[in-house]
C-alpha cells in the first residue's frame, strides 16, 4: 500500500482482496495460495490476477481439480507449520472437500486434547444472481456455520474484504471465509490505511431506532438500500452486518433488539435450518421480552436456485421483499 | 532408533504391541475400554519394521487401526492406555480415544476414522517440508481398502505431480472390514495403481518384519534424495475381527489358521532361536518385561483421572489473548 497522498483511492472488491493477498504473501513467507486455476489463468474471478507473477510457481500454487485433497494438503500444511490460503472455486464445489473440513481442520484441536492448530484460510465465492441455475448458486455458509472448531466469516465490505484476511490468517484455528460472488464488482472507496480488521464482532452499518435489519455478505447492499427506503416512509432501520457467522456475535444483535424490539434477518440461503433459524432463535431464548413484534425472516425461496433470471430473482431475497418484512413488523404490536 | 534394527529389538517391540492390544481386548470385556477397538493383532511386522526406517523429525500419519504404530513410534505404553481408557493423562487427554492417537512431540498426527482422510495430510505435510526445505519426510499408512476411496488416487498424482517427499505405506489386509480386495476393486494389484500416477512401488511380505525394515528403508531412501514419493505394499493379515462386534462371516476360519502359520512374531523367535540367537530362556526373559511393561501401563491408566467435565468445551478453537 503505498498511497503516499493519504486520500482514498477508488478500488474494487476483488481488487481489496488481492491487496489482502499480496499483503500476506509479503508479509510471512509462510504463507502460499493454493488452488484451481489460482495462477496461470488468474483465479476464476480473477482475485489472484498477477500474484503468479509476483511471487512464483512455488507460492501462487495450480492445482489438480481435486477439491478432497488440495484442501485436505493445505490443511496437513497448516499442521505442519504453513499458513495455507486454500482457494476453492465456489462453494459449490467445496462439497467435494467437505470431509476434509468437517472430519480433520474443525476436529484436529479438540480431538487432540489441544495439541493441533490447523491455521488454514480456505476462501470461497458463495451465493445466486448470475443466472448460473441450481448447482452454481449456493450459499452453504450456514452449513458450514454449523460446526464448531471452524471460524466463518463473509466480508460484505471493501474494508473487510481488505482487512479480515490478514487476521484470519493469524487465527490458529480454521476459517472459512465465504465472499458473495456478486461483491466482486463492487467499487467504492478504501482508505489508503485500511489494514487487518477483527473478525469476531458484527458491525452496525446503519443506525435506527424502530427496526433491526439482521445480514451479511451478498445480502448487505440489498439491506441498506432497503433501510434507505424505509427511511423515506419514516422508519429508522438499523442495518447489523454479522461478518462472523461462527462464532456468532449475538452481543452486537441482542443490543440492537433491545433498542428497537423488532426484527428481521435477511438470508440468502435456504430457510429451513438455516442461519436465520438459528438467530431467531437465539433472539427468542434471550430477548423474548423485547421483542414487540414477531421476527420477520427473508431469505432464498425452497427450491434449487433456477436458471431464468425472474424465477432466480424472485428466489433470493430482494429489496422490497425486505421492506414489506420490516413494514409487518413495524405495523404490529403486542 | 538404530538400535532398533537388532532382531531382538524387532521381536521385542512386536511383542510389546502384541500383548498391549490382547489387554486391550480383555480391558474391552471388562468395560474399561469402549467405542471402536480396532486391533492390529497379526499385522505387527508392518508398523515395526517400517517405523525404524523413520526419523524423529519425520511426520507420522496412520489410521484408527494405529495402536502398534503409536507403540513402535515411541509413545509410552502408559500414556497410550490412558488414552484408550479416555484418561486425562492419555496423549490426547483423552478425547481421541483408540482411534485418534496424537503426540506432536512424535509427530504422530493420528489416528483418522475416516478411511483414506489421512492421504491428503500426508501430501500437505510433505508439501510443507519440501517448501521450508527441511530434509524430513511424512509416513502416510492406510489400508488397502483406502485405495477405493477417491483421494487415494488424487494424493498419489498430486504428491507424484509436486514430487513430494511421502512414503505411502499400504497395509494390505485383504480386507477391507469386510469386503475382500476382489471384490471391490476391478484391479486388485494396487502397485499398479500406484505405478500409473508414476511413483515408484515396492510389494513385501508383511509377515516378515526383516523385509519390511529393508523394504522401507529403501523406500525412504529414495524419498529422502529427493526423488519424489514412494509407494509400498506390505501384504498382511489382521487375526482378529475388525472391530470388537464383527462375527466373520466374510472369511473361512480355515484361511485365518492358513495365515496365524505365519505369525510374525512366532516365525521371528522360530527363526532366531534356530539360528541360536535367543534360547528359551532369553525368550521368556523378553515375554517378562513385556508383561511387565503392559501391567504398568494399566496400572497407570488405571490411576489415571477424568476431565472435568467444565473443560467441555476446551480447545474446541484456541483461547483468546485477551
Amino acid at each position: 500500500m503505498s498511497a503516499a497522498s493519504g486520500q482514498s483511492a477508488k478500488i474494487t472488491y476483488r481488487e481489496a482482496l488481492r491487496l489482502a493477498l499480496r499483503e500476506a504473501l509479503r508479509r510471512d513467507e509462510r504463507v502460499f495460495l493454493m488452488g484451481e486455476d489460482v495462477g496461470r489463468y488468474g483465479g476464476s474471478y480473477a482475485v489472484s490476477k498477477g500474484l503468479l507473477e509476483e511471487f512464483g510457481e512455488e507460492r501462487i500454487r495450480d492445482t489438480p481439480l481435486s477439491e478432497s485433497t488440495f484442501v485436505g494438503a493445505g490443511i496437513g500444511a497448516a499442521l505442519n507449520g504453513m499458513l495455507p490460503i486454500v482457494e476453492i472455486m465456489t462453494c459449490n464445489f467445496s462439497l467435494l472437500a467437505l470431509d476434509q473440513i468437517v472430519n480433520n481442520a474443525a476436529t484436529m484441536r479438540h480431538m487432540s486434547g489441544g495439541q493441533l492448530s490447523v491455521p488454514i484460510v480456505i476462501r470461497m465465492a458463495t451465493g445466486a444472481g448470475r443466472q448460473l441455475a441450481a448447482q452454481h448458486s449456493h450459499s452453504f455458509e450456514g452449513w458450514y456455520a454449523h460446526i464448531p472448531g471452524i471460524r466463518i466469516v463473509a466480508p460484505a465490505t471493501l474494508e473487510d474484504a481488505r482487512g479480515m484476511l490478514w487476521t484470519a490468517l493469524m487465527d490458529p484455528d480454521p476459517v472459512l471465509m465465504f465472499e458473495h460472488a456478486l461483491l466482486y464488482n463492487l467499487e467504492g472507496e478504501l482508505a489508503p490505511d485500511a489494514g487487518p480488521v477483527d473478525i469476531d464482532r458484527a458491525a452496525v452499518r446503519r443506525s435506527g431506532d424502530d427496526v433491526t435489519l439482521v445480514t451479511y455478505g451478498g445480502s448487505l447492499g440489498k439491506t441498506l438500500r432497503a433501510a434507505e427506503q424505509l427511511g423515506e416512509r419514516g422508519y429508522g432501520a438499523e442495518v447489523i452486518d454479522l461478518r462472523t457467522l461462527r462464532p456468532l456475535d449475538m452481543g452486537t444483535v441482542l443490543a440492537s433488539v433491545a433498542k428497537t424490539h423488532r426484527m428481521v434477518i435477511v438470508d440468502e440461503g435456504w430457510k429451513s435450518g438455516s442461519l436465520s433459524a438459528e438467530i431467531a432463535a437465539r433472539t427468542t431464548e434471550d430477548a423474548f421480552y423485547d421483542l414487540d413484534a414477531p421476527i420477520e425472516r427473508v431469505c432464498g425461496a425452497e427450491v434449487p436456485i433456477p436458471y431464468p433470471r425472474h424465477l432466480e430473482e424472485a428466489a433470493i431475497p430482494q429489496v422490497p421483499g425486505i421492506v414489506d418484512a420490516a413494514l409487518r413488523t413495524v405495523s404490529r404490536h403486542v | 532408533m538404530s538400535n532398533a534394527t537388532s532382531p531382538v529389538t524387532l521381536l521385542k517391540e512386536m511383542l510389546r504391541v502384541r500383548r498391549f492390544e490382547e489387554k486391550c481386548a480383555e480391558l474391552y470385556g471388562a468395560g474399561k475400554i469402549r467405542g471402536f477397538l480396532h486391533l492390529y493383532i497379526g499385522e505387527e511386522a508392518v508398523a515395526v519394521g517400517a517405523m525404524q526406517a523413520l526419523q524423529p523429525e519425520d511426520a507420522i500419519i496412520a489410521t484408527y487401526r494405529e495402536h502398534g504404530h503409536a507403540l513402535a513410534r515411541g509413545i509410552s505404553a502408559g500414556v497410550l492406555m490412558a488414552e484408550m481408557y479416555g484418561k486425562y493423562e492419555g496423549c490426547s487427554h483423552g478425547r481421541g480415544g483408540s482411534m485418534h492417537i496424537f503426540d506432536a512431540r512424535m509427530r504422530f498426527y493420528g489416528g483418522n476414522a475416516i478411511v483414506g482422510g489421512g492421504l491428503p495430510l500426508a501430501v500437505g505435510f510433505a508439501l510443507a517440508d519440501k517448501l521450508t526445505r527441511r530434509p524430513h519426510l511424512t509416513a502416510c499408512f492406510f489400508g488397502e481398502g483406502a485405495v477405493a476411496e477417491g483421494e487415494f488416487h488424487e494424493s498419489m498424482n498430486l504428491a507424484a505431480l509436486w514430487q513430494l517427499p511421502v512414503l505411502f505405506l499400504c497395509e494390505n489386509n485383504l480386507y477391507a472390514m469386510g469386503t475382500a480386495l476382489e471384490r471391490s476393486e476391478s484391479q486388485t494389484n494396487l502397485c499398479e495403481k500406484a505405478e500409473s500416477y508414476r511413483v515408484p512401488v515396492r510389494a513385501v511380505d508383511g509377515m516378515d518384519v526383516a523385509a519390511v525394515m529393508s523394504a522401507t528403508a529403501q523406500a525412504a531412501a529414495e524419498v529422502r534424495g529427493g526423488g519424489g514419493p514412494q509407494f509400498v505394499e506390505f501384504r498382511t493379515y489382521r487375526f482378529r475381527a475388525h472391530s470388537m462386534f464383527d462375527p466373520e462371516l466374510y472369511r473361512s476360519k480355515a484361511e485365518v489358521e492358513r495365515w496365524k502359520q505365519r505369525c510374525p512374531i512366532k516365525t521371528c523367535t522360530e527363526r532366531m532361536v534356530g539360528q541360536g540367537v535367543l534360547d528359551a530362556a532369553s525368550v521368556a526373559a523378553i515375554e517378562r518385561e513385556v508383561d511387565e511393561e503392559i501391567a504398568a501401563a494399566v496400572s497407570y491408566a488405571e490411576s489415571g483421572t477424568w476431565e472435568p467435565v467444565e473443560n467441555l468445551l476446551q480447545d474446541v478453537y484456541t483461547a483468546r489473548a485477551t
